[in-house]
């Protein structure tokens, strides 16, 4: 094989998605600027508000995505991760409506110590949430040695089931106990200007990089990516197989606390343990369209937040050009597909 | 498959003709104007080493692959097989090593799968079960239930149910490849009975071995592949086994095994009868500094199961390891932590991480010698797989490379420098040498012969006598698990050595 041009192609490819990305939003823009004009509204796709939105509501499935992509890395695939986003919503929005309550006292003497403390409460009970619902999952495919898909098959349905039971089958709103500072985290245009972007969006570009920098310089990551692309090899390199794997998910866990934070200010104060069905397709996919292979071995940030992108940049591009939900979803279905075609016709074309 | 030259024909009476067949992959020429020519009733040998081309050849027979140029016919009509649907519509079967059946399925369904009888999409067994009977009473089997579900059947019966299929599907030419490498010595006999039964049916019959004496045993003819070449063919009666080999070789035998003088010294893994599973059984072996030591045995006779036992990829069911005088646990991270190294037999699908790049394939049993708390200095390590590609002289185009990438022969090397990476005390090699090219061979017995002389300890697997024989201090034979005979090499020889193994089998069995 041509060694310059072998080269430039696994670069080319690892900036294909993001590639990916600016080919869609071009695509978007122009069709809504068309529609625009044509109906004598100002184009607004190519905004700065237009950009605030997008990357807002993107960074949810983002964040859970960075998680996600460890476990697509590692060979593994988590098809609880909406369930569980909603169940950290929910036990989020529990202790901060029961917190509330309780510390009523406190909260009139040292008002300010009492709503930072409640708030480190729950956004850490939160986290420890997810990270219960990824070590769950990781010890079970693990130590009973199942397949991933069936096991979070299975925690899929029973996170929906917990959550229902914390919540008493209604939705835990703490509506006004929430600091401002916490529930502004999901406002796509943020209160003190220069920020630009949602405080939601920094700290998933500030997790991105982490988990990125992670991925390449840790000898944790070149474990995930040795256990995805080959377990055996893994195994006989002295790999400790299963902790490296458990970790993978409860980290994984954590990035589903973080996303459900950002759902329960979405929801403004509000968690839903039913809100979730269905968003880990939607966190799948993300990785998936950045070239995450469900094979393991093969996936990058990069390419996740580019694939949360894409998704997002269709929603809101067919809102702007007033296309109904329905196309969006055939739409998005149609990116997926040619998504791993592409990734399909690369490995064809690297092997031979 | 598009020649410029006029295709020639197959003389009268040739069932198979094959002629001036090329195939190139990336920077290798697998087949190199090969020319192959079966008749009916006849056997043929096809012989060579790994990597010779046999199997590309059979590919290219059996529609997996397309040649680039060259021509064939089969009883005299143009053949240009477009998958293996279009092979098997010309009569053309394959007996694989790894037998494509339905383990769920029963014996008469494997047989007619893809060629069911029915009406109107609706099975015919009323038509069927006869069928099915009558070819395995041709083949001598009429003891086979069709009913039976394969999975319950032995390795040589299922090898009858894939020849059955053959026959029901109008089989002209079988393709047998490697047959007998699973088969126990009874098994062997009654195959060879089928196989001489089919070529007094007429049927032309290629066979694909590694073992000569059974080549002569057994077959007519042969033909000889080397690098993609043929290199020579003839009918049996008038050639030695010496004949065969100087064409395999196609080279001097001295050159072939590299040796470096090395001085054993003390011991340093020692096995009290360690027992696995199923294999290996109560193996009590001492190994010594600056000692190489070869395991033969047939296919199945626990060799690998020995090396991973020990290095504690298979669980240890009783016996212990010791190392340098200590007793160990056996697990991976142990065992590489208390300086032993392995290399697997299964390059693919175990040795190498094939997506991942040389330097990650290398230094991943190593990888705490470039870290501070966990994160990687990744400019030294680009450094350290530099100097040890530079050392095995793997050919790639840099350490970020996809082992992939990389041909058989500097994949094998890459898995070998992952072990001199690591700087390992113990080698255990399985099989180092399986599917690399003769010159490459002669490197990897140099490396082992060199890090013996550096008074490494090294456990050599192979299936391949002649190189045991030739690399090795003492050589160990395993029959089922057990070990039987441990002698110095100058005291075996290669008849020795096949006999203890297999005759140690029938005296087990």
């Amino acid at each position: 094989m041509n060694p310059i041009r072998s080269r430039f192609a696994r670069l080319a490819w690892s900036l294909g998605p993001l590639l990916g990305l600016v080919v869609v939003a071009l695509v978007f823009g122009a069709i809504e600027y068309k529609v625009a004009t044509g109906e004598g509204r100002t184009p607004q796709f190519f905004t700065p508000e237009s950009l605030q939105v997008v990357l807002n509501h993107a960074s949810l499935v983002g964040v859970a995505a960075l998680g996600m992509t460890l476990i697509i890395i590692a060979g593994g695939i988590d098809l609880s991760a909406g369930t569980a986003i909603a169940l950290t919503a929910t036990s989020i929005a529990w202790l901060y409506r029961d917190g509330f309550d309780g510390m009523s006292g406190w909260r009139d003497t040292s008002p300010l110590l009492a709503t930072l403390a409640l708030s480190v409460v729950a956004i850490a009970g939160g986290l420890l949430t997810g990270c219960l619902c990824g070590l769950v999952n990781g010890a079970l495919i693990s130590l009973l040695r199942l397949v991933p898909f069936i096991v979070t098959l299975g925690t899929m349905t029973a996170f929906q089931g917990i959550g229902r039971t914390i919540s008493g089958e209604t939705p835990v709103r703490a509506y006004g106990k929430v600091p401002d500072l916490v529930a502004s985290l999901q406002k796509p245009y943020p209160d003190p200007g220069w920020l630009m972007v949602s405080p939601g969006v920094w700290i998933l570009i500030i997790l991105a990089i982490l988990v990125a920098l992670v991925l390449r310089y840790t000898v944790f990551g070149r474990h995930v990516f040795a256990i995805g692309s080959n377990e055996a090899t893994a195994r006989l390199c002295g790999i400790n197989v299963i902790r490296t794997r458990i970790l993978v998910y409860t980290l994984a866990g954590a990035f589903i606390g973080v996303a459900g934070l950002y759902q329960f200010t979405v929801l403004g104060g509000e968690g839903d343990p039913v809100s979730g069905l269905g968003l880990e397709l939607k966190v799948i996919a993300a990785v998936v369209i950045g070239g995450g292979s469900l094979s393991g071995g093969r996936g990058s940030v990069l390419g996740t937040l580019s694939g949360a992108c894409i998704i997002t940049v269709i929603q809101h591009g067919c809102v702007l050009i007033g296309v109904p939900d329905h196309y969006q979803d055939i739409l998005i279905g149609l990116i997926i597909i040619a998504a791993v075609t592409i990734d399909q016709l690369r490995t064809r074309i690297g092997t031979n | 498959m598009d020649s410029p030259s006029e295709p020639r024909h197959a003389p009268p009476g040739n069932l198979l003709g094959m002629s001036g067949i090329s195939k190139r992959f990336g920077a290798t020429q697998a087949l190199d104007d090969v020319s192959f020519e079966l008749a009916a009733g006849r056997v043929m040998a096809l012989i060579g080493e790994n990597g010779a081309g046999k199997s590309t050849l059979m590919k290219v027979l059996s529609g997996a692959c397309t040649s680039d140029s060259g021509s064939m016919q089969v009883a005299g009509t143009t053949y240009r097989p477009t998958g293996p649907q279009s092979a098997r519509d010309a009569g053309i079967a394959m007996i694989y090593q790894e037998l494509n059946l339905a383990p769920d399925l029963s014996v008469e369904d494997n047989i007619m799968l893809g060629q069911e009888d029915h009406r109107r999409g609706l099975l015919a067994r009323h038509l069927q079960r006869p069928r099915v009977r009558k070819v395995l009473e041709r083949l001598g089997h009429p003891e086979l239930q069709p009913e039976t579900p394969v999975h319950e059947l032995s390795v040589a019966a299922r090898q009858l149910v894939e020849i059955a299929r053959a026959l029901v599907g109008q089989a002209r030419v079988i393709v047998f490849d490697e047959p007998t490498s699973s088969l126990a010595g009874a098994d062997v006999d009654r195959l060879f009975d089928v196989i001489g039964r089919l070529r007094d049916d007429g049927i032309g019959i290629v066979y694909i071995s590694h073992f000569l004496e059974e080549v002569r045993s057994l077959c007519d003819d042969y033909t000889v592949l080397r690098d993609g070449h043929v290199a020579g063919s003839g009918t049996l009666t008038n050639t030695t086994e010496a004949d065969i080999v100087a064409m395999m070789v196609g080279r001097r035998v001295e050159e072939l095994f590299p040796t470096v003088p090395h001085t054993i010294g003390d011991p340093v893994l020692e096995l009290q009868s360690l027992t696995g599973r199923n294999t290996p059984q109560q193996i009590d072996l001492v190994l010594r500094r600056g000692e190489i030591l070869g395991v033969a045995g047939l296919v199945g006779a626990g060799r690998t199961e020995l090396l991973r036992c020990l290095f504690g990829l298979d669980p240890v069911v009783s016996g212990t390891v010791q190392v340098a005088g200590l007793v160990k646990r056996p697990s991976p991270d142990t065992m590489i932590r208390s300086g032993l190294a392995l290399v697997s037999e299964d390059r693919k699908d175990e040795g190498l991480a094939q997506d991942r790049s040389l330097a990650d394939n290398i230094t991943y049993s190593r990888l705490d010698l470039y870290t501070r708390f966990g994160w990687l200095n990744l400019n030294r390590r680009h450094d350290a797989v530099n100097r040890c590609m530079a050392g095995l002289e793997i050919k790639a185009v840099s350490p970020e490379q996809p082992v992939s990438e990389l041909s058989g022969g500097n994949q094998q090397k890459v898995a070998l420098a992952r072990v001199l990476h690591q700087d390992a005390d113990v080698l255990l090699l399985d099989e180092p040498t399986r599917g690399i090219d003769v010159g490459t061979k002669a490197e990897v017995y140099r490396l082992i012969g060199e890090q013996a002389a550096a008074g490494k300890a090294v456990l050599f697997v192979s299936s391949y006598t002649p190189e045991l024989l030739a690399v090795c201090d003492r050589i160990a034979v395993l029959a089922r698990g057990r070990l039987h005979d441990v002698r110095p090499a100058a005291d075996w020889s290669e008849e020795s050595l096949i006999q203890c193994a297999i005759g140690s089998e029938a005296a087990v069995s």
